[in-house]
């Protein structure tokens, strides 16, 4: 009987728990703040993008003049966007070869189209803050979201160099970061920064979003408004019957 | 309006139009009780048509390759006109058939549908619940991302798991040695012709069984027993057409409602209609952590996974098949299994409500164990709820038998 009770307790417990796809480290997540209808968070994130992702990551879902959903026009596409003299029509690929990035980090850097899509904000946001230097990987960088990450921190200029500091006690093994030295940018413009970025991922998840929620509220007066006379039709109808 | 009639008797003379709109809706009398949950019969008929339509225009721009099926879905939903919004009423529409016909199953079991003379529709009906979970399953696969492709590694595995022929079916099956370009492509033949062909095929069948047999009701009483003397329609039916036409448009209206908050405001459902994982192109050199079906598969993968022994001399992977495809198969025997006098739970007595409810808990509990890793309490409570799910129909004939119902009344009750 205890048995049973204990059984009990411990299945409602995880059901209040409830969570259906648990990152791979139990660290917890960092809230990235995402608002895809700021434009200019979205603007400063995707030449961010440009800048410090796209060498090794492709877009390849992605086609450059999309951006215009985020108020660039053409000219401004070409200009803070396009950097290796392709077309504003084209989709945003990676400079690098796939056989390059096996070499070098051993694995091909995966396409971020749906990156956001996939591994969710939070985890983004918690993962490029998350560096910290060790020396026994093969980048000299580790990660303390995604334990030896094969991508070294290409931020490490803006953010500075983090140190893991472990800390045990009776609740077990508590593992924090502090900043060792300093980068080019104070913690509160580096988290800035990478929000924006983030913010700019979620966007290339799915450039549809906005206009999706804004077709969505349409089409639900619409169909509010159809409720109502689907219901007056039914009860004329239904009058005579008893 | 003589122009019209005359069309119409010209139609007549060569095809039976008039008498078919009247045998199937403006004269197929059905009772006057329907509630809430008989709209789900009409609305699964909703989200066919939807599937089939979003399907066609989908079909156009998907490329069924195992190199490009994941960029041309991505392409789908960026760069084709409103692809987006057909591919999220997709996706959307195989979660909400599956809701839609999960409730239209517990209707026929709370009111004893499937008893007679209603046994072959119930039959068909089974039938048609089959060929969805193949076609959910064959749909699942075209995006090809991480979950399509090891979610199929887990089915197709089990057809391995068959003794004797079981490695050559499962090669057959894929016409490779693995899950390959050639699975997918068979694959994406099944999805859009084969399984819609034969879905649309039983459908068409189960509305003439239903037709010829006449709706069941919330009482569980033949209204065709208690007919107009003079006219020789049932006292207790009404037309279909209007009533029920007019009644099913608020049910759709309802459900567009649910539907479309979903697909504009919540299209992946927080993971459930479309997993994260699937958002990763499919590797096959790298399995995932963890490995879940879409939540409709849910209980009937965590009853695959419950059986950890080999016992009675069948090996445990085997065991997990057999449960699997018991699950779903015993549904069929429904019809014989429930002895009661009575159809509707109204007059059914205290066992069958226990045993519903127990049904349905567990049905719940295990759908909700298959979206999870397994641990030991994990694969503990779903061999529990695996008992209980099975004690459900095999006990029936004994708790339905045995049961204190109620007397069922001789006309439709007024609520």
């Amino acid at each position: 009987m205890k048995k049973i009770t204990i059984t009990s307790f411990i299945f409602i417990f995880c059901l209040a728990s409830f969570e259906l796809f648990a990152a791979e480290s139990s660290i917890p997540l960092d809230k990235a703040p995402v608002d895809i209808k700021d434009n200019a968070s979205l603007q400063r994130g995707a030449e961010s993008f440009v800048n410090y992702c796209l060498t090794c990551h492709g877009a390849n879902f992605m086609r450059y003049n999309r951006h215009r959903d985020i108020g660039f026009t053409n000219e401004q596409i070409l200009d803070k966007l396009v950097h290796t003299g392709q077309k504003v029509g084209d989709l945003m690929q990676s400079a690098m070869r796939k056989k390059e990035g096996e070499e070098w980090f051993g694995v091909v850097p995966p396409d971020l189209s749906v990156i956001a899509r996939s591994r969710g904000a939070d985890w983004l946001y918690s993962y490029l803050r998350a560096f910290y230097r060790d020396e026994s990987t093969a980048t000299g960088w580790n990660n303390l979201v995604f334990d030896r990450a094969a991508m070294p921190h290409v931020l490490y200029q803006l953010q500075g160099e983090q140190k893991l500091i472990v800390k045990t006690s009776d609740k077990g093994e508590q593992k924090t970061l502090s900043l060792d030295k300093p980068g080019k940018l104070t913690t509160a413009e580096f988290d800035k920064f990478v929000g924006d970025l983030v913010n700019y991922l979620v966007y290339l998840g799915e450039p549809h979003a906005n206009s999706r929620i804004d077709l969505g509220i349409k089409v639900m007066i619409f169909l509010l408004v159809m409720l109502i006379l689907a219901y007056a039709l039914k009860r004329e109808y239904w009058r005579d019957i008893h | 309006m003589s122009i019209y009639n005359s069309m119409i008797a010209w139609i007549d003379k060569r095809f039976p139009l008039t008498s078919n709109w009247k045998a199937h809706l403006s004269e197929y009398y059905a009772p006057k009780n329907f509630n809430f949950w008989y709209y789900f019969g009409s609305l699964a008929l909703l989200v066919l048509v939807n599937q089939i339509i979003t399907g066609i225009f989908l079909t156009m721009n998907y490329k069924p390759d195992a190199s490009l099926a994941f960029s041309s879905v991505e392409y789908i939903m960026r760069d084709v006109e409103y692809g987006w919004l057909i591919r999220y009423m997709h996706s959307t529409g195989a979660s909400m058939f599956f809701i839609v016909v999960y409730l239209h199953m517990f209707r026929g079991m709370m009111y004893g549908s499937y008893r007679k003379p209603r046994e072959l529709l119930w039959l068909v009906g089974m039938g048609i619940f089959f060929i969805l979970m193949s076609l959910a399953f064959t749909g699942y696969i075209l995006p090809w991302g991480q979950m399509s492709y090891w979610g199929a590694q887990v089915i197709v595995s089990m057809f391995g798991a068959i003794p004797v022929i079981g490695e050559t079916l499962q090669q057959w099956l894929l016409g490779d040695f693995t899950l390959s370009d050639a699975a997918l492509n068979r694959f994406f033949a099944y999805h859009v012709v084969t399984l819609p062909g034969l879905l649309i095929v039983l459908v068409f069948v189960h509305i003439l069984a239903l037709h010829e047999t006449g709706s069941n009701n919330p009482d569980g009483i033949e209204i065709k027993a208690n007919k107009n003397p003079k006219t020789g329609i049932p006292v207790d039916g009404i037309p279909f057409h209007p009533y029920y036409s007019v009644k099913d448009i608020v049910g759709v209206v309802v459900f567009l409602i649910v539907f479309c908050g979903i697909i504009f405001f919540a299209p992946e459902m927080g993971g459930y209609f479309l997993e994260y994982n699937n958002f990763v192109p499919a590797n096959t050199l790298q399995t995932p952590d963890h490995i879940a079906p879409v939540w409709y598969f849910t209980p009937y993968y965590s009853m695959l996974r419950a059986v950890t022994v080999n016992f009675l001399g069948i090996d445990a992977k085997l065991w997990g098949v057999i449960l699997m495809a018991g699950s779903v198969v015993i549904f069929c025997f429904l019809p014989w299994l429930d002895r009661s006098p009575v159809k509707s739970i109204r007059y059914k007595g205290p066992y069958f409500k226990t045993a519903l409810t127990l049904f349905v808990i567990s049905f719940f509990v295990l759908g909700w164990l298959g979206t999870k890793s397994p641990t030991p309490m994990y694969t503990l409570l779903a061999q529990i709820f695996t008992v209980v799910y099975f004690a459900f129909f095999i006990l029936m004939p004994w708790y339905s038998k045995i049961d204190k119902v109620k007397p069922e009344p001789k006309r439709l009750v007024k609520e």
